[in-house]
């Protein structure tokens, strides 16, 4: 830092740095939007899926679980449990957590779903298990 | 102090420390719950204390942050606050909006907050970190904008620094960049895209303008250092953090459904990343090197050294640890993560606001610094909250080494839970680190009831 920079240059670098940079964002951003539709299954939505990510976020699945990688680190993935469990094999876990917890271990709530519910819940993780991302995870344990 | 108007940072910093004890508390509930995983099941599940944890951090980062800005740019605008009635008003709203979503969130189930908050009007609820039903979210907009004009007006009436216009631009961006928490898309790939915009773009993009300019003012301050010289230095900081950091969003972008060059663009941006904190870190030792005065408030000068150093740690040396796509591929989502946020929270955004508090609460109370004693304990309370912090970093960086190992990298990978249990031993260390952190926090608040031989006002 010598004389010779002085305060007003790093004051130029600053705001010349950061306008370049975010609009390289903006732009790479916008280069993902024009090729997202080819990744992420959107022609696939339903309104069950819509309703299964519905039930996924009031019921703050997100506290607990990951999905793709993302949320709370205590209990399992879940961008790619039907393909541990089955569809079937998800709604009964989910239908089957005793209302006072397991003694001892980790315990999900019971949220009493009904069969649609479970049904929109279970096509909403299939869909994410449809995305691609770049073949993550790297095994089926999540 | 120089503005009698300042004086409306001290609710503020109160408010700041008592939900930073909250936080903690629950903390200690987590990590308890990965040992004993139904305790205070089904009263408290898990996710219901994780966001109380969560969204307590944040609350009280927003109110050291507000606090902060109102206690300095009175000072650095050499005039006083525009409304210092309105920063009074907002914290009344803030703190009553605070605590009944706290309340929500321990009441009620979650979906039935969501129910009855008008989460069918406009869902965005139940995102990590962005839980907040509506109206609390509607209240954090309103906050932030009466707020903004306060200090903005206070700004524009007054002297403008090259600190205050980097602390401007922090908060604005902040409040800007917190409108992205209302754009949820029913496409889970784009809504987790845009949920970074507010999530990531503050904590390695705009907080960390928040942070420089804090550092900058107390080292003018306690150092004495020619202001020239420290807002040059400021500059060339937030410049590294925002031209690493902004691209950097990118190493969220490899497994949510974005293409793939993002890998690219994420590792190498986030790689740099450290830099801006290192060179925070250079700047604050180089700073009380160079120092022409020997300021009375050491305490203060001790956490603007520590959150250099911690913040460096935290959130560049962990940061990086994980960043390259290759290595993240394996770590995404693991206790390693856990691992660096908690260092990086508390080394960038808990160590500064515990600076900012350290440096302007003695003279909100009438004096250059506080007696011996006081600061004496106060420094233990650093040290020991600090170095529990390293060791929670530790045993967590253990346990997510292990997960991995056990999960994703061995040929025979085991269930999430069968892992979990087999590493059990280092969340155990990790509670009792955490106790270690709690008798440290206990420490710190006593240090303000300590009295002693007060330094007379400068």
């Amino acid at each position: 830092m010598s004389g010779a920079f002085t305060k007003s240059m790093a004051r130029n670098i600053f705001y010349g740095g950061t306008v370049f940079f975010f609009l390289l964002f903006l732009a790479l951003s916008f280069d993902t939007h024009s090729q997202l539709p080819k990744r992420d299954m959107r022609q696939n939505i339903t309104p069950q899926i819509a309703e299964g990510k519905k039930l996924w976020e009031v019921n703050n699945c997100i506290g607990c679980h990951t999905l793709m990688g993302e949320g709370a680190y205590f209990a399992p993935e879940l961008g790619n449990v039907v393909v541990r469990y089955g569809d079937e094999g998800v709604k009964a876990f989910i239908q089957s957590r005793p209302k006072d917890g397991i003694p001892g271990r980790r315990s999900m709530p019971q949220f009493n779903f009904t069969d649609e519910q479970l049904n929109a819940i279970v096509a909403f993780l299939k869909h994410v298990n449809s995305i691609n991302d770049a073949n993550w995870p790297p095994n089926d344990q999540g | 102090m120089q503005y009698k108007s300042q004086a409306v940072a001290k609710p503020y910093f109160i408010a700041a420390i008592g939900l930073f004890v909250g936080q903690i508390l629950f903390g200690l509930i987590l990590g308890l719950q990965y040992v004993l995983g139904d305790f205070l099941f089904p009263a408290i599940p898990f996710n219901v204390a994780r966001m109380v944890h969560t969204n307590l951090l944040i609350v009280w980062l927003l109110f050291g942050f507000m606090g902060g800005a109102y206690y300095m740019i009175p000072e650095e605008s050499e005039t006083e606050l525009f409304s210092p009635k309105l920063a009074l008003a907002l914290f009344w709203i803030f703190l009553v909006a605070g605590a009944l979503t706290i309340v929500g969130y321990l009441a009620v189930p979650y979906a039935t907050l969501a129910e009855l908050t008008g989460n069918n009007l406009l869902e965005t609820m139940g995102r990590e970190f962005l839980e907040q039903p509506l109206p609390t979210k509607l209240g954090i907009v309103v906050v932030a904008l009466a707020f903004l004009f306060n200090i903005t007006m206070t700004v524009l009436k007054g002297k403008k620094t090259s600190i205050s216009i980097v602390l401007l631009l922090g908060l604005w961006g902040l409040a800007v960049f917190f409108l992205f928490s209302f754009y949820n898309p029913v496409n889970v790939v784009l809504d987790k895209f845009f949920w970074w915009w507010t999530v990531h773009l503050w904590v390695e993009g705009v907080w960390e303008l928040i942070l420089g300019s804090f550092l900058a003012f107390v080292l003018i301050k306690t150092t004495g250092v020619d202001r020239e010289v420290i807002e040059k230095w400021l500059y060339v900081i937030v410049t590294l953090t925002l031209i690493t950091g902004i691209i950097g969003t990118g190493h969220h972008y490899f497994w949510i459904g974005t293409p793939e060059y993002w890998q690219w663009w994420g590792s190498i941006f986030s790689a740099l990343e450290p830099i801006p904190f290192f060179a925070m870190t250079v700047f604050a030792f180089n700073m009380v090197n160079r120092r022409r005065r020997e300021h009375p408030n050491k305490a203060a000068v001790l956490w603007a050294l520590g959150t250099g150093v911690m913040a460096f740690l935290g959130a560049g040396v962990w940061g990086f640890l994980h960043t390259l796509a290759p290595v993240n591929y394996y770590t995404h989502g693991t206790q390693i993560t856990a691992a660096h946020g908690h260092m990086a929270f508390y080394g960038a955004y808990a160590m500064v606001n515990l600076m900012m508090i350290s440096y302007a609460m003695p003279i909100l109370r009438g004096r250059a610094a506080n007696g011996n004693k006081s600061q004496v304990l106060e420094m233990w309370s650093f040290w020991l909250m600090t170095v529990a912090m390293v060791f929670i970093t530790l045993f967590l960086t253990a346990a997510g080494i292990l997960q991995v190992w056990l999960q994703r990298v061995s040929d025979t990978p085991l269930p999430f839970m069968v892992a979990q249990e087999k590493i059990q031993l280092f969340y155990w260390m990790r509670e009792w680190a955490g106790v270690a952190f709690l008798i440290g926090l206990i420490l710190y608040i006593a240090s303000f009831f300590a009295g002693g031989d007060e330094k007379e006002a400068a």
